[in-house]
């Protein structure tokens, strides 16, 4: 990120009470949302901070004075998630909800009557607020232009799908996470590396290279992430932008009904329970990528986290919550370990847990999470086992703990293999990298191992 | 790596023999290629050392520079590679056809009919490596802005007239390698690992002699131990038995040999004696570099010739002919050379038209190919299974469509997410889709055909499977949509800069600096 001035989250005055430091920031990003004299804000959200909220009370505002907007998301999971907390939040506010003729929306939003949905953009221009994601918004030719958009996921969105949409509005409020997953492209893109317009970088980094001089704001608070969590990760992967989590040590607790057995998921179940981590390490060893004793290892995992009737306790809740499938992911680096994970759960019973790949996980929140280490078995470590954004997904989308899996050895590695991509003239240095933040998590993590022989 | 050419390396290791990674050519070759093997100079970036090119495998036209650091000898050696590959560049233009397309009218806005010329046939480039095909770049982008005497008589340093054309044919090439699946100029070792693999890493197939060594062997010799001896293998003089496949040289060659014989040219020069032998002396060593690479790219042509092309080979060389045909046009309409960098618009239009063609190429080579087909089932990405049973369904609509469900037995894992779709591609090229329902058992899935059975109650003959027939479908698309349009350069946004301004596509020469009198 470059050194551009921060509006907001640095208050030092705010810096005792996190409730008040987050409404002072979501303030001063409204503030500047609707007078600024400058036609885009940008928002800088970290795991959890409430990044929807804003994006949703931004939305309200902007309707409540008048304004018509447009808003621009990467998903149909996304649009249709907004479009759900939108119309839930204001019954009253006239959305469209704009789509492909072969995505349909997600029915969930036929029980609210204030949505309507079409194809056709002639339809929805009479809206107050209206969604789509970026491709269909590309599409979207002879309207006249909104005067305000906002842009979620911005981070995510890659800089030709910016230049794509950007001739539909004047002004507009760019919100997301510079920490999780950067877009990519299934070609190589170097003979633009270094343009300030490079198409397949985000699109945030070709909007602040073309306009430097736009508020950056970021969220001070992660209500996400618990406080055995929030320091690593934002030490990990926002080193220069440190955020604090919602809630104290102690106001969360994770515990199980049945105690453990001895074996090593119930150890590593113990520890995450107590500490908020727990690493279930495995002897080391070279494996394919679908590693079948550390799949079965993960399955094993969430069985027990189930059968051993976990409770959480949290601020949301006066008592104890039963931590039923729903609220549990396992997330894998590749999409043939999602399925092998998928195929050992069906095998131990287990239905309803999430368990897909980090892209996949991007934006979604769970109590705990059961993580296989992307390095883990590799005889190498490439730029993508190593990507930052891929690692800091994994370990960021839990409320109460977080459990990885992974083959000893992975320190080891990491040192054989220093990143060595190449440097681009042009290109700004993303701080941390993947080397420096596997080793910075892993450190953490070994202090809550277990180590198991399957 | 995917796990089928991990496996078919462990095959290539343990056979001491390269093994095929595909039954049928998934690029075009042309019957009539030309080769281009370069050398540049070790320690002056774009200084050409010398080259072997032409059309004619047994009559490559040798050309060489004897002092590379004299840039009146640079300038002749491009007029003479200009003189060899433009005339064969330029022999493709006029042989055309017309094509049918619609076009937008400006006036109307209308689609309206219109007929194209389209080349029948395109020229094709080749060169041993990837870091030849990088190099055909540089030239392009060393030579497309110069200046020819005509253009600008105040030029001190005047271009001879067709270096530039040569530069911006050359661009035109280098950019268009970046697609995926082209042809019109291609990389040996590229295309020979893309059909073969070797018991060695990626990184030593970019050996052109390494690569065919293990591909076809010398008698009683196994690929590693023939790989190894093309990599170090060394006569009695130090110099490689199989030198580097270019542009860069050995250094114990540039040492030993070339840097004595440039002395003996200087010392003749500048005495002002004959330097007719020491040139001689020069090109005779060039000779000796280059000619065992023209030879193997020759005998990479003969192997690749030896497979059948796959089915949408000619497609995507249609797609290279329209390329072609493209920049001819703008040739003749006098059209500035390329830019020096694309600006918004052009980079993100460039991309998309990339990304469009990496898809299409990975659907067709596994459609056109059951050995690639393999590979992605194994990923997961496919299924070939057997009928076992069809029941005839109906749609809900007001005319019922038929909507045949499908049982299936498969020995295949895809990755199939409930109502995901699948398709397949019928006998007449079409794709039918379908939409995966459940598992009906394990390894027995059920299927419901979406469409592709004509327009009747009941579905047309052939377009749906008869129990006890072996079909595949795959989770991938057969087609690649191209995205939505992009703006005009004239309506770059703001967020992107606004429009470029001038002094980016002006057609001005870098200005002349220090460093380039050195």
């Amino acid at each position: 990120m470059s050194e551009a001035p921060l509006a907001s989250g640095t208050g030092r005055e705010a810096a005792s009470d996190p409730a008040r430091a987050a409404a002072a920031a979501t303030e001063a990003i409204l503030r500047d949302t609707r007078d600024s004299p400058h036609r885009g804000v940008v928002v800088d959200s970290p795991p959890g901070a409430g990044k929807s909220t804003l994006v949703v009370r931004a939305a309200r505002e902007l309707a409540s004075a008048g304004e018509q907007l447009m808003i621009v998301a990467q998903t149909n999971a996304q649009v249709d998630d907004l479009v759900d907390r939108l119309a839930t939040a204001d019954p009253e506010l006239a959305i469209g909800r704009l789509h492909g003729s072969d995505s349909p929306p997600d029915p969930v939003l036929e029980r609210h009557t204030s949505v309507v949905k079409s194809t056709k953009v002639a339809d929805l221009r009479e809206r107050q607020v209206v969604i789509a994601t970026a491709a269909k918004w590309g599409y979207v030719k002879g309207v006249e232009p909104w005067r305000h958009a906002i842009v979620d996921e911005a981070y995510q969105m890659r800089s030709d799908a910016l230049l794509r949409v950007a001739g539909l509005f004047e002004r507009a409020l760019f919100v997301g996470d510079p920490g999780q997953l950067d877009p990519f492209s299934v070609v190589g893109a170097e003979q633009w590396a270094g343009l300030s317009y490079d198409p397949s970088a985000s699109a945030v980094v070709t909007l602040l290279a073309h306009n430097p001089q736009l508020p950056q704001h970021r969220l001070p608070v992660s209500w996400r992430l618990p406080a055995s969590a929030a320091p690593l990760i934002s030490d990990a992967f926002y080193p220069y932008t440190p955020f604090r989590s919602g809630t104290a040590p102690g106001e969360r607790g994770l515990s199980f009904g049945v105690v453990s057995d001895g074996s090593g998921p119930d150890r590593v179940l113990d520890e995450a329970a107590a500490s908020g981590w727990g690493l279930l390490e495995l002897p080391a060893r070279h494996t394919p990528r679908t590693d079948p004793e550390a799949v079965a290892a993960l399955a094993q995992v969430v069985r027990r986290l189930l059968d051993r009737g976990g409770v959480t306790v949290s601020e949301r809740a006066e008592d104890p919550v039963p931590l039923t499938a729903d609220r549990i992911a396992v997330g894998t680096a590749h999409r043939d370990q999602a399925a092998a994970v998928r195929a050992a759960l069906a095998r131990l019973g287990v239905t309803g847990v999430a368990v897909d790949t980090a892209n996949r996980l991007q934006g979604r929140e769970f109590d705990v999470t059961v993580v296989l280490h992307p390095l883990s078995g590799r005889p190498d470590a490439t730029a993508f086992h190593l990507e930052t954004g891929r690692l800091c997904v994994l370990a960021s989308r839990h409320r109460h703990a977080c459990v990885v899996v992974c083959r000893a050895g992975v320190t080891g590695l990491l040192d054989e293999h220093p990143s060595m991509e190449p440097v681009q003239l042009g290109v700004m240095v993303k701080f941390p990298d993947g080397w420096e933040a596997n080793h910075a998590v892993l450190a953490r993590l070994s202090e809550h191992r277990i180590a198991w022989h399957p | 790596m995917p796990l089928m050419e991990t496996l078919a390396k462990a095959q290539a290791v343990a056979a001491g023999r390269a093994q095929p990674l595909a039954t049928v050519r998934h690029r075009w070759l042309s019957d009539q290629p030309l080769v281009f093997v370069p050398l540049t100079t070790a320690g002056e970036v774009g200084a050409p050392l010398g080259a072997l090119v032409g059309t004619a495998r047994d009559a490559p036209r040798l050309l060489a520079v004897p002092q590379p650091r004299d840039r009146d000898l640079r300038s002749a050696f491009l007029a003479e590679l200009a003189d060899e590959v433009l005339p064969y560049l330029m022999s493709y233009e006029d042989r055309i056809a017309l094509e049918a397309g619609k076009e937008t009218d400006p006036e109307t806005g209308k689609k309206v009919a219109v007929e194209r010329e389209l080349c029948v046939d395109a020229p094709q480039l080749i060169v041993p490596n990837t870091a030849g095909v990088e190099y055909v770049r540089l030239l392009g982008r060393a030579t497309r802005f110069r200046r020819t005497a005509e253009e600008d008589p105040a030029e001190p340093h005047p271009a001879p007239s067709r270096v530039p054309l040569l530069g911006r044919w050359l661009t035109h090439y280098g950019e268009r390698a970046r697609t995926p699946g082209s042809a019109l100029l291609l990389a040996m070792t590229e295309v020979l690992a893309r059909h073969w693999a070797t018991g060695q890493s990626g990184l030593e197939d970019q050996h052109l002699g390494g690569l065919l060594a293990w591909l076809d062997p010398p008698q009683g010799m196994d690929g590693a131990a023939a790989a190894l001896h093309a990599q170090v293998g060394r006569d009695p003089d130090g110099l490689l038995r199989c030198p580097p496949a270019g542009p860069a040289t050995d250094p114990v060659f540039d040492n030993t040999a070339l840097a004595p014989a440039m002395t003996r040219y200087d010392t003749a020069r500048s005495a002002g004696a004959d330097t007719v032998p020491a040139e001689r002396e020069i090109r005779a060593l060039l000779e000796s570099q280059l000619r065992p690479t023209w030879d193997d790219v020759w005998r990479g042509i003969d192997l690749l010739r030896a497979l059948p092309p796959g089915g949408h080979v000619e497609d995507r060389w249609k797609r290279d002919r329209w390329s072609y045909t493209g920049h001819r046009d703008r040739l003749r309409a006098g059209e500035p050379p390329q830019p020096k960098l694309d600006d918004a618009i052009a980079a993100a239009q460039k991309l998309a038209g990339r990304e469009t063609a990496q898809v299409r190429l990975e659907a067709q080579e596994a459609l056109d190919d059951p050995l690639v087909m393999a590979g992605r089932r194994l990923a997961g990405e496919a299924f070939a299974g057997e009928v076992s049973a069809v029941e005839m369904a109906y749609s809900d609509a007001k005319v019922p469509r038929p909507r045949p469900l499908l049982t299936v037995a498969t020995g295949d894992l895809p990755h199939l997410d409930e109502g995901g779709t699948v398709y397949r591609a019928l006998p007449d090229g079409r794709t039918q889709e379908a939409r995966f329902m459940a598992w009906a058992a394990p390894g027995v899935l059920v299927v419901q055909l979406l469409n592709g059975m004509g327009r009747g109650k009941a579905p047309d003959e052939g377009s749906v499977p008869a129990p006890g027939d072996r079909v595949c479908w795959t989770l991938f698309e057969h087609t690649s949509r191209s995205g939505p349009e992009l703006p005009d350069a004239e309506a770059t946004p703001w967020t992107h800069g606004g429009p470029p301004t001038t002094a980016l596509s002006a057609d001005a020469p870098d200005p002349v600096t220090s460093e380039d009198y050195l």
